[in-house]
């Protein structure tokens, strides 16, 4: 089963959630509909022996300005990987269903995304930071991101202004 | 003050420094990559017994050197004071690797990494290296074994206190 | 505690003091058997584990910021130092990676040196493994032993690149240099040594009477659970699916060689125990033996590094590569924008999945039982958190 026949078989099924194709080199994706990506991935595990999910990432694309979910599920059977695609609007209430029910290797990645880039996932059982600490501000990977003066009373670039007044205890 | 009170204290200055600095008990505390290259510093082919400096332990409260063997984060910034904090006098810390130095190749972009264990707490020896080679450790724990070996031991009235820099 | 005796009689009162309590146990993040930074809150009763969950982030060093800010050449480093145990394997992925977007071929000889050296780190990173789980079940001879074999791939290592642990060797088109005759002596020299050392470390290790109760019937990883968690490498393997990148989907010269998968097929307990995972290893040594020996007698001449320029601008685009690493699938998704800095990497790295599943293993286990498990994942920190 190639790519072209999985995305017949996806735009038959789904007319209304496949919204088109990527046609990036060497890869290409699918584009879905954030309404719809829950069931099409369900589709794809229960009936296109697509067994594992392999990775859940995020992309900001300020220039579209759009925060995009890439899926990437993976099958054993087909020997193939594929890459779907949810644009979501660049605001911090951008929110899409969570998949952590069909696959639990979603659990981490989606908080790990929400983590990075700020997107929420719906339903999700644990939606904490698991990288950066729970009191974090800010969503590090945006392409906006400013570093912080201080995290903590510790300062974070290297060099820094000692005149700063905090001293917060570290030394 | 007697004449022989200051022949008694150099000695106790000799004899507790060449005790302690001939049995450094370091932390066993690897951070990242750096900690792989401590190990292989305690393994076969280095075998840092040699100096008598091999006894890693796994508590805090049995160590007196800390060996910060890699990249700090800012997650993990207040747990080294912690740990540090828990060790008993007198105690020493080695920063083993540019990331703990100063950061390392994390120093740019890296939002989440301490620029430098020594913002927390402070360091005796800095070694160089991404990652140091074991040589390089081993070195500079015969630098902190010197070190030790002038340090004035035995300060205050109650007990034998490190002097604070 | 205090409370008012008036109001309980003394059957109450007995029951008050004979009450069991939950016990909040924090793991980590400074333990000798965490492999790293990990910390791991553990909800005891008893002696019985009732929940573990692995908090990560404490070695996040921001990797994927950095790649986004670096130049492609200049992300190799920093790819090195995520699984710092197999950084070969680590930065031939991301350079297949960038190959594949760059759209380039690399010429055969450094193919040919490529897998050497990365079937060498394997047999590196798995004497590792065996080392520390030794180290961890309270054998402190096989960490040593580990450790000995080890060094001698780092001699070979330290030849080839001048550094002995993180190496930027494989560089996006071919290698860093050349690989000479006597280091090829030397890698045969240590084939010959090593050959017949997988049989002792397996008779002092892995069917000894202590190590086999302890990892036997342990942390059984099922293949549906190891579908649902997306495990990958030993894992998969453990658990007695015969897939392997290097096989399946083949990378690189891996097609011309020929070398089994070794599975785990439950022969000391429960197929996908904590054994099937050590044992899989071992026996993954023995068919990296077999590939460095197929082709390191017929290097090709020529160049060890195609013609890339000293400035990589891929055409946009994006990729998704996996390669097979000692611990799993290793996963590049790398987005080109056509400018000389990646717009995105993200690394799909397979810790970072083994460790998630150790809240469903550790699920009415004894604490020791616990140890033996998160062993077996043989987890890098490095990698997990980047």
């Amino acid at each position: 089963m190639t790519f072209e026949d999985i995305f017949l078989k996806l735009s038959q099924k789904f007319p209304q959630a496949i919204l088109g194709k990527e046609e990036t080199k060497p890869d290409a994706s699918i584009k879905v509909s954030p309404e719809g990506i829950r069931a099409v991935i369900q589709f794809l595990r229960d009936e296109l022996q697509f067994e594992t999910l392999h990775l859940v990432s995020g992309v900001d694309y300020p220039a579209l300005p759009a925060l995009c979910v890439v899926y990437h599920p993976g099958s054993y059977t087909h020997k193939i990987v594929l890459s779907l695609k949810v644009y979501l609007p660049r605001t911090d209430e951008a929110k899409v269903q969570s998949v952590c029910d069909l696959f639990k290797a979603a659990n981490w990645h989606e908080r790990e995304t929400f983590d990075m880039y700020g997107i929420q996932f719906v339903n999700h059982p644990d939606h904490r930071r698991i990288l950066c600490p729970e009191d974090w501000q800010g969503f590090p990977l945006r392409k906006d991101y400013v570093t912080p003066d201080y995290y903590n009373g510790m300062p974070v670039p290297l060099f820094f202004e000692e005149s700063t007044p905090s001293e917060g205890g570290t030394h | 003050m007697g004449p022989g009170d200051n022949v008694v204290l150099t000695t106790m200055d000799d004899v507790l420094n060449w005790g302690r600095s001939n049995s450094l008990w370091p932390l066993t505390f690897g951070l990242a990559c750096c900690a792989i290259e401590m190990m292989a510093t305690g393994a076969a082919d280095y075998d840092l017994e040699r100096f008598g400096c091999g006894v890693f332990r796994a508590t805090p409260r049995q160590a007196d050197l800390m060996i910060v063997a890699g990249t700090v984060t800012l997650k993990m910034a207040s747990r080294i004071r912690m740990l540090y904090e828990q060790m008993p006098d007198p105690k020493w810390v080695i920063s083993m690797g540019s990331c703990s130095n100063k950061g390392g190749p994390y120093w740019q972009e890296g939002y989440h990494v301490l620029k430098g264990v020594d913002r927390v707490v402070p360091v005796d020896i800095y070694v160089p290296g991404c990652p140091p080679r074991p040589e390089t450790l081993i070195e500079a724990i015969m630098m902190l074994q010197k070190k030790i070996k002038v340090q004035e031991a035995a300060l205050g009235p109650l007990g034998f206190m490190r002097k604070q820099a | 505690m205090s409370f008012d005796t008036t109001q309980v009689n003394g059957q109450a009162e007995l029951k008050e003091t004979l009450r069991t309590d939950e016990l909040l146990l924090n793991m980590g993040p400074q333990h000798p058997s965490t492999h790293g930074v990990l910390r791991v809150v553990v909800t005891t009763d008893g002696e019985i584990v009732k929940d573990a969950r692995p908090e990560i982030g404490y070695l996040h060093r921001c990797f994927e910021k950095h790649a986004e800010n670096s130049e492609y050449i200049a992300v190799s480093p920093y790819v090195d130092r995520l699984d710092y145990l197999a950084s070969m394997n680590n930065s031939m992925g991301y350079a297949i990676a960038v190959e594949s977007l760059l759209g380039i071929e690399v010429p055969r000889r450094a193919e040919f040196i490529r897998v050497i050296i990365s079937e060498l780190q394997r047999i590196a990173s798995h004497l590792m493994s065996y080392g520390t789980y030794g180290l961890d079940m309270g054998a402190f001879t096989a960490f040593m032993y580990g450790f000995r074999d080890r060094e001698m791939i780092l001699d070979i290592f330290e030849k080839i690149s001048g550094a002995r642990l993180l190496y930027n060797y494989m560089w996006i088109g071919g290698t860093y240099r050349d690989i000479t005759p006597e280091i090829i002596k030397q890698i045969k020299d240590f084939l010959i040594y090593f050959k017949p050392k997988v049989e002792e470390y397996n008779n002092l290790v892995t069917y000894n009477k202590i190590f086999l109760e302890r990892t036997r019937n342990i942390g059984v990883i099922d293949l549906k659970m190891c579908h649902s968690y997306g495990l990958t490498g030993v894992m998969l393997r453990g658990a007695g699916l015969k897939w392997d990148l290097r096989k399946d989907h083949p990378y690189s010269i891996y097609k011309e060689v020929e070398f089994d998968v070794p599975v785990g097929t439950g022969q000391m307990g429960t197929l996908g125990d904590c054994w099937d995972r050590h044992i899989v290893r071992m026996n993954e040594m023995i068919q990296s033996i077999r590939i460095i020996e197929q082709l390191i007698d017929g290097i090709p001449e020529g160049p060890h590094r195609a013609k890339v320029g000293k400035v990589i601008k891929p055409p946009a685009g994006e990729v998704y590569s996996r390669t097979e690493c000692p611990r799993g699938e290793l996963g590049f998704y790398l987005i080109s924008d056509g400018s000389g800095k990646p717009y995105r990497v993200r690394c799909k790295s397979p810790c970072f999945m083994n460790i998630s599943t150790l809240n469903e293993l550790s699920q009415g286990v004894m604490v020791a039982d616990l140890i033996a498990t998160i062993g077996s994942l043989d987890i890098v920190l490095g990698e997990v958190d980047r």
